[in-house]
């Protein structure tokens, strides 16, 4: 938003239009704030607070909320985000391998963000590609049929 | 359209078979030999007719293709086989024998003995 | 109207897509348009076949020539042999793995030769984006007999005469749960389809929302008729995003249509549909957590009774069922209970879908009529084992189910057998593990994963299972101590008979059943300091073989430690205290002299 002219207010604005959308309406507290990670790529605190105070809810609700969801993230990720699968047919098919060449090429650990800020490494349960084990995604692409010497050639693509 | 009644969506469901044929089909198929020679000896005007007539008529029957039956110098060859009857193998098939095909015999089950060169059981 | 004489159908589910489906279909509809064949053949998208690991997948109709890793460089060849001139390119057919003959056609493969596919009637063989061909094959005639044909007693009777089981998990009869769910009292009763599919290896729902999303479609809405909601919701994982977009397609034509909304099928009944999102969180599968997520809050379960036929979503009598539960009941009101109920076993009839994942040859969905033994699912429709290595176990139900080793391959399958072997039907995930695979490093892997979703509100789920992962940790890492085991079994025992909800009873599962049938690979771990299957990085080391080492640094250069080194054309050295033990220096040595002990 390089262009910005509104004093850099826009996620502001489009914030509060994503909650009118849902005001005076039951159980919506996902569904907002999965709008306002779409937003920003994650969660601030201020976001949180804004949600709450706009629903007339306790923090510690919303706050509740989101940290027990796994989509929710309270830290700004990478430029790319990279899921690995390590579920059990992922595991079996030697997925662990996969997240550790994943690892020591990023020097980065599980959940983390690389010093550049260029990817961040989410493990996932299972992305239902178990046909396909083991596997990852980057952003919206998947990969199947990984080896760890796969990966490399991958990552060397970003 | 909206379906409000049982005979609403038995007419959506006639509609939509039709589009589907190809697919959802246990009637009659007819089947053109689309080899190097049938294609020189005029299948694709051939193929072009049946597909005219069988949507004009609204059959519901399956339009196959093969390659190179053998008989190369009876091309174009064209097989009907209709359920529970043998199988049909006409030769020498131009888009007026196709019409003679398509009212006689899978309209009405008269085989155009004219043109058979063949006739196997299935 | 435009009459085809082919089809051609590329399948469009996630599998497919990962292997570059979408590519193979923009190349085919160029194709035609340049061999002048679009006028002649039509190109369907659809939903998954089940047989991801063979993808892309494209069948040719009429003649249903199925093309296995089709590639775009491949669609030419197609289009100009087999569409144009009718001969089907042998070399993209399936290849029989054992006779190594091609196979042509779909129902000749042995994957799909010994399933009976009913709830996986239509995926891969319709556009799951058009009404129209669900209606085509008997869609929504169901939902038309049901309402104007029987009343919601008689729907339930029916169902309850089908022995049809909830095939979620638990296995609770359907028909007698929406018997409950109408007997509540209450002026607003919901419908909710549990899609949220979090078992690690179990895809079938997937597969069902994204190939055919009218089945669930038609069987939430004769469910809300029997047990009178008018209005329902499916809660459905937020990582299956192409599943979401083809229920909102399907949804707005049902309303479109006149199938879903008000007065259907004139028959006064009410019914509109919803979709939540679910935001990751394995123990909203269990019901009362579920509804707490669509409530918006936090996904914890709570106490029952009351149950949710009682006090479900907004505190109104609600009935919850899954995907593939749902996927029957069309089915079963339009051929009959009893056509339903002449399939199976005593207790358990009808069909079960698995997803067949893990070590074995052919991965994919199978629908298998109930009773069938593990040994013909996994050896004729999974092909056997990759490699030809020795089969050791098949874990079924998932984190909470329990793996069966080899005597017990010709069980027949169902509800019961299952449990009374240590495992569970779950929602049917099947991961074969060969030789290869470490069962107390397996045990370890479930925990963790159980461990991690547990939501943390009752005390023995979430200290408990906390405690026999570190155990387990322990064992993995060649730390254990007498006595372990049976410190294991009896806190297995205790989370099971007091967590609050199904995430926690079963959570010991895994371990119970790795310790029934394996218990020998649990004492080499603990008393010998060594892993029988050569997983535990702890306990094993790579040494390379002088005699058979070239020399050719291949293994030195892709060492992540650089923990190998040695001259050109001379044996290399691992130096095992620099060694990660992540085995790439193995699977990049030409020449096999690098082994793991």
């Amino acid at each position: 938003m390089g262009n910005c002219c509104c004093g850099g207010n826009c996620q502001d604005a489009r914030l509060k239009e994503i909650l009118e959308q849902y005001k005076g309406m039951d159980g919506v507290l996902i569904p907002v704030l999965q709008k306002a990670q779409e937003l920003q790529g994650y969660l601030p605190e201020k976001t949180l607070r804004t949600i709450a105070d706009y629903f007339d809810m306790p923090y510690s609700e919303v706050y509740g909320v989101a940290t027990f969801y796994a989509q929710f993230r309270l830290i700004p990720s990478g430029q790319n985000v990279i899921k690995v699968c390590t579920g059990t047919a992922c595991h079996v098919r030697g997925g662990q391998k996969i997240l550790d060449r994943v690892c020591s090429e990023l020097n980065i650990k599980p959940g983390e963000t690389s010093a550049d800020g260029k990817f961040s490494l989410e493990p996932v349960a299972c992305l239902g590609a178990c046909g396909l084990a083991p596997v990852m995604m980057i952003n919206d692409s998947t990969f199947g049929r990984l080896t760890p010497a796969k990966v490399s050639e991958i990552l060397a693509k970003y | 359209m909206i379906i409000k009644t049982a005979e609403d969506l038995k007419k959506v469901k006639e509609e939509a078979l039709d589009e589907a044929t190809a697919r959802i089909n246990d009637g009659t198929q007819i089947m053109v030999g689309m080899g190097t020679c049938g294609i020189a000896a005029g299948a694709r005007d051939v193929m072009a007719k049946i597909m005219e007539e069988v949507g004009k008529r609204n059959l519901k029957v399956a339009i196959t293709w093969t390659g190179c039956i053998g008989m190369c110098e009876k091309e174009v060859l064209v097989d009907v086989i209709r359920p529970d009857s043998k199988r049909i193998t006409y030769g020498n098939v131009t888009p007026q024998v196709v019409q003679r095909i398509i009212t006689e015999h899978v309209i009405n089950g008269n085989i155009v003995e004219d043109y058979v060169v063949g006739k196997l059981d299935k | 109207m435009q009459i085809y004489r082919g089809h051609v159908l590329v399948c469009a589910g996630t599998g497919c897509v990962s292997s570059g489906s979408r590519k193979v279909k923009a190349e085919m509809e160029k194709q035609l348009e340049a061999f002048k064949l679009e006028q002649e053949i039509k190109v369907v998208e659809t939903g998954c076949h089940g047989f991801c690991e063979m993808g892309p997948i494209v069948i040719v109709y009429p003649e249903g020539i199925f093309y296995c890793q089709v590639k775009s460089e491949d669609v030419k060849e197609i289009v100009e042999e087999h569409l144009l001139k009718g001969r089907p390119v042998k070399r993209l057919m399936f290849k029989d793995r054992i006779t190594e003959e091609m196979v042509p056609h779909y129902n000749d493969i042995d994957f799909y030769k010994k399933q009976n596919r009913i709830v996986l009637r239509n995926c891969g063989f319709i556009n799951p984006e058009n009404i129209k061909e669900y209606i085509a094959r008997g869609g929504y005639e169901a939902l038309a007999k049901a309402l104007t044909e029987m009343t919601p007693e008689q729907v339930i009777e029916e169902v309850k005469a089908s022995g049809l089981r909830g095939r979620g998990g638990g296995g609770f009869p359907t028909g007698l749960k929406w018997g409950f769910a109408r007997a509540a009292k209450g002026d607003k009763k919901y419908v909710i389809c549990n899609a949220d599919e979090g078992d690690p290896g179990a895809f079938m729902d997937r597969s069902i929302l994204e190939g055919d999303p009218h089945a669930l479609i038609e069987g939430m809405a004769i469910a809300g008729y029997a047990i009178g909601a008018d209005e329902g919701y499916i809660y459905v994982r937020a990582e299956y995003p192409l599943a979401i977009k083809r229920l909102k397609i399907a949804i707005a034509q049902a309303h479109e249509m006149g199938l879903l909304g008000e007065d259907i099928f004139r028959s006064g009944f009410n019914f509109k549909l919803n979709i939540k999102e679910g935001a990751g969180a394995f123990v909203c599968g269990e019901e009362t957590a579920l509804i707490a997520s669509i409530e918006g809050r936090r996904g914890e379960p709570r106490v029952r009774p009351p149950f949710p036929a009682n006090k479900g979503l907004w505190g109104k009598p609600s009935n919850v069922n899954n995907v593939e539960t749902f996927a029957n009941v069309s089915k079963i009101i339009a051929k009959g209970s009893q056509w339903y109920a002449s399939m199976g076993t005593e207790k358990s009839k009808g069909t079960k879908v698995f997803a067949l994942t893990g070590k074995v040859k052919n991965t994919g969905l199978a629908e298998v009529t109930m009773g069938l033994t593990l040994r013909e699912i996994i050896f004729d429709i999974g092909g056997g084992i990759i490699n030809n290595k020795k089969f050791k176990a098949v874990q079924i139900g998932g984190p909470s189910g329990g793996c069966i080793p080899e005597e017990l391959l010709d069980l027949p399958i169902d509800y019961d057998s299952l449990i009374q072997a240590g495992a569970m039907m779950g929602s049917g995930g099947l991961v074969v593990m060969d030789e290869d695979t470490c069962m107390v490093e397996l045990a370890r892997f479930f925990l963790n994963f159980t461990q991690l979703e547990s939501c943390g509100k009752c005390t023995p789920c979430r200290e408990g299972t906390k405690i026999m992962l570190d155990i387990l940790e322990r064992i993995t890492k060649g730390e254990g101590k007498e006595g372990d085991i049976e410190l294991l079994q009896s806190l297995a025992e205790t989370i099971k008979s007091t967590a609050l909800c199904g995430l926690g009873q079963t959570a010991p599962n895994p371990v119970l059943a790795t310790l029934r049938y394996f218990r020998d690979e649990y004492e080499a771990h603990i008393k010998e300091k060594r892993c029988p299957a050569g997983v535990c990085s702890a306990l094993t080391s790579y040494t390379i073989l002088e005699d058979k080492c070239k020399g050719c640094t291949a293994c030195a250069r892709v060492c992540p430690v650089q923990a190998i080194s040695g001259e050109v054309k001379k044996p290399h050295k691992i130096d095992s205290s620099k060694c990660i033990r992540c085995g790439a220096c193995m699977e990049t040595c030409k020449f096999s002299a690098i082994i793991k002990k």
